[in-house]
């Protein structure tokens, strides 16, 4: 038996564990590319923004789109809510709230990234820290999640996290495709460019991918590859149908163990349908942007018949 | 405002009396303490303060916004007590708890005592304490008051005094649970060497306890759960760690509702029935329906629930009339009344500034007395004459006269201490004690407590919203 409530506070704190982390591979992929084509920098940083989701707020105060300013917006600023630090804090009150529902060592793990965080975060970062605060915050949500998969019972309790995190990773995953499909249109340039090799790289390391492709495909970056590997690999753990996968075999076991089945199962089965019949191709030739609009509506709605249907309020 | 209690009065130590030496019970650990390396102890210092801060045991200072989660400190050096003065204590809490529930019975009912003349019958109807919507109501089990924290301090190597009884929601159990758990880890050794009676199964003991007093109308195994304010109160930790090692729900308000004459929590699957409700909300916050119409932290139709005898709450609502502080000074004659022998455990003797003759002697001593708020807690309002400026008596004195009912003063005790661990060595502090106590067809209490001890050196306030610290308390087994 679970609490509604507390099946919502599991939710949310594996959302806000899951982008306090993207946040941090976001400005990493940011400052690559800044790094790389000083020219277009501003313009990067504001597809970082895009991408996170936190353009407007950003817009409003700052004028200048740079390093310092972003990543301090996305990482440290505590006035947006969906920065690492205050995507950490809203985890930890979360967890805080569920805290019966945690083995002893996931409800330490975060505390303890709360703390660490807390206090690398509490000034403004220098430029010349930035790589290894990135990889403190990327550290700290592996550990959490290291502690989490080892401890953890897989039970309904199991199930709503689980939720949580597919639900935020494809959101994730849906929107940096989404800002920078127009690089991925193969009409454009069939042979890349410099220009579209920095970009196409940019979009894998911005999922932690960059190494993986060259794995699974061959070394060169090609658009259609690389849309493929990041909406229908079924290995590739931040792809959109490696997500849904999980989000219907975690949905599944709630329908299993409660003996029922709502509303969020059959909109969870409708976008696993779409994504498996479709190849590559048929998605370009349906509009990429159109596929991926279509894509975030969907899973926004799927987290909301979650709430609904488990009672979360 | 709030004073900082220093004396200089000659306390009785419990490990190191002046007098006699190393007392008995302290004889093992003295023999393995000497063997320490000093600097390893410091360390292992250290180390405890890392686990209770890493597991996030910590509770909220109210009216400090920047160190909005504090730790309570903790002392590595522990409480000892006899199982020979373990046993007295128990006779007379368990003496002292019997009364208690006795007169909760009856003031809500024949108000017997009353009627006697042995409580003035205005201290108790003109109480807020006092829930005249619990006239004629008997709790399932006919238990008022289900779990107890007897706060007591000693004075002497036999003497000891109730300070108060905490019978609403005592809190501080948990502190009494980690402090053993992370003894047990700093140093193993020691309880191999030194036999001290086990507290670990308290959440047990109480499960069954609150078991014991489901309604009579449950079928089958009770639900309980342990209703808390929310993850903002001071003593959240304590509401979750209490139902974890439970193994029941942790509710709030938001997810109770009444459905069907029953109380019911909101689940991923529906509403569930809760027949035990181990509350840790203020009365009159518990049903906005009948007590305080602003309460968000309560459940609207849960009295109704409750006189239908359809959910035990625990503890039941209005027993904060049994240890209000005004009740507290006629306490030897309740338990004389209800137990038919005089009270084994003594009241420190109590000045109740009501009284037109009281109030006139604290007023001349004011300097030498400890003036408390009959309704505070948590030492905050409160006076400890000795420590105080000449102008911080004034001021309180002031108060003292345009409310004299709302005051009652003590003696300044000579309060026991026992030693704690410095970076200069051992160093004597003023401690207590609290036993917890569970009431259900039968009385039991884990022996032990928390010692909450004043870290500073002679202060007598040991709160830990006041900068006190805890130990853990063993009780050998002899």
């Amino acid at each position: 038996m679970l609490l509604g409530r507390t099946a919502n506070g599991l939710y949310w704190m594996n959302r806000y564990i899951e982008r306090a982390e993207n946040m941090a591979r976001l400005v990493d992929a940011g400052l690559r590319m800044a790094l790389t084509r000083t020219q277009s920098a501003s313009e990067e940083w504001n597809s970082v923004l895009l991408s996170a989701g936190s353009d407007i707020a950003f817009s409003q105060k700052y004028q200048d789109y740079t390093a310092a300013n972003v990543s301090d917006f996305l990482l440290r600023d505590i006035s947006n809510p969906s920065s690492t630090m205050s995507s950490i804090e809203t985890a930890r009150n979360n967890a805080r709230m569920v805290r019966t529902a945690l083995t002893r060592e996931t409800w330490e793990s975060i505390n303890e990234a709360w703390m660490s965080l807390k206090r690398m975060l509490a000034r403004p970062i220098d430029e010349r820290d930035l790589p290894t605060v990135l990889d403190a915050i990327k550290r700290e949500t592996a550990l959490i999640r290291g502690s989490f998969y080892g401890t953890m019972l897989r039970n309904e309790i199991f199930d709503f996290s689980q939720l949580g995190t597919y639900v935020e990773r494809a959101d994730n995953t849906a929107r940096i495709l989404d800002v920078k499909y127009y690089v991925l249109l193969p009409s454009l340039s069939w042979v890349g460019s410099t220009l579209d090799n920095y970009q196409w790289e940019s979009i894998l390391r911005s999922v932690s991918a960059h190494r993986s492709y060259r794995w699974v495909y061959e070394a060169d970056y090609k658009p259609t590859n690389i849309a493929d590997y990041l909406i229908l690999n079924v290995r590739m753990p931040r792809s959109l149908t490696f997500c849904y996968r999980f989000l219907g075999e975690h949905l599944k076991f709630l329908a299993d163990d409660y003996g029922a089945r709502h509303a969020c199962h059959g909109t969870a089965e409708k976008i696993q349908a779409l994504l498996k019949r479709g190849s590559i191709k048929d998605i370009f030739d349906h509009g990429l942007h159109e596929f991926l609009a279509e894509f975030i509506r969907d899973n926004t709605r799927l987290g909301d018949e979650i709430a609904q249907d488990y009672r979360f309020y | 405002m709030v004073s900082e209690g220093s004396t200089r009065l000659a306390a009785f130590d419990e490990m190191l009396p002046e007098i006699s030496g190393l007392r008995t019970p302290y004889e093992a650990y003295d023999r393995w303490l000497k063997e320490q390396d000093p600097a390893r102890l410091t360390e292992k210092m250290q180390d405890a303060e890392r686990v209770f801060r890493k597991t996030g045991i910590t509770f909220a200072v109210y009216g400090e916004q920047e160190a909005s989660e504090r730790l309570i400190p903790f002392d590595i050096v522990p409480r000892i007590l006899s199982g020979q003065e373990w046993r007295r204590l128990t006779q007379g809490i368990e003496q002292r708890v019997q009364a208690l529930n006795a007169f909760l019975d009856d003031i809500y009912h024949r108000q017997e005592i009353l009627r006697a003349g042995r409580v003035p019958r205005d201290l108790v109807a003109k109480n807020e304490a006092f829930l005249p919507e619990m006239i004629g109501v008997r709790p399932p089990a006919g238990v008022y008051t289900h779990i107890i924290g007897v706060d007591i301090v000693r004075i002497s190597e036999n003497e000891f005094y109730v300070l108060e009884d905490n019978a609403r929601t005592p809190s501080g159990v948990s502190y009494m649970l980690e402090n053993r758990e992370t003894m047990m880890q700093l140093f193993p050794e020691l309880f191999q060497k030194i036999k001290v009676r086990p507290v670990e199964n308290y959440p047990q003991l109480l499960r069954q306890s609150l078991a014991a007093v489901r309604p009579q109308s449950t079928k089958g195994t009770p639900t309980i759960a342990v209703l808390t304010p929310g993850s903002y109160n001071s003593a959240y930790f304590e509401h979750a760690f209490l139902a974890d090692q439970m193994g029941v729900q942790l509710v709030e308000g938001q997810d109770l509702r009444v459905v069907d004459g029953h109380v019911a929590m909101r689940t991923t699957e529906g509403y569930k029935q809760i027949d035990v409700l181990y509350r840790r909300v203020d009365d009159s916050f518990l049903d906005p329906l009948t007590f305080r119409p602003d309460s968000a932290l309560g459940v609207p139709g849960i009295m109704d629930v409750y006189r239908a005898g359809n959910i035990t709450i625990a503890n039941a609502p209005g027993t904060g009339i049994a240890d209000d502080k005004a009740i507290y000074s006629y306490m030897p004659e309740i338990v004389e009344f209800y137990t038919g022998r005089k009270a084994i455990l003594g009241n420190i003797p109590t000045w109740r500034c009501s009284e037109p003759d009281s109030l006139k002697y604290v007023l001349e001593h004011i300097h030498e007395l400890v003036i408390k708020e009959v309704h505070g807690s948590g030492g905050y309002g409160m006076l400890v004459g000795p420590a105080a400026t000449k102008k911080e008596c004034q001021e309180f004195a002031k108060k003292l006269q345009a409310k004299p009912s709302n005051y009652i003063a003590q003696p300044t005790l000579a309060l026991s201490t026992c030693p704690i661990l410095t970076e200069k060595g051992l160093s004597p502090r003023h401690v207590d004690l609290r036993p917890y106590v569970l009431v259900s067809d039968r009385i039991q209490i884990v022996p032990g407590g928390l010692t909450r001890v004043a870290l500073k050196q002679g202060s007598l306030v040991v709160n830990s919203s006041q900068g006190g610290g805890t130990k853990d308390t063993w009780v050998l087994d002899d």
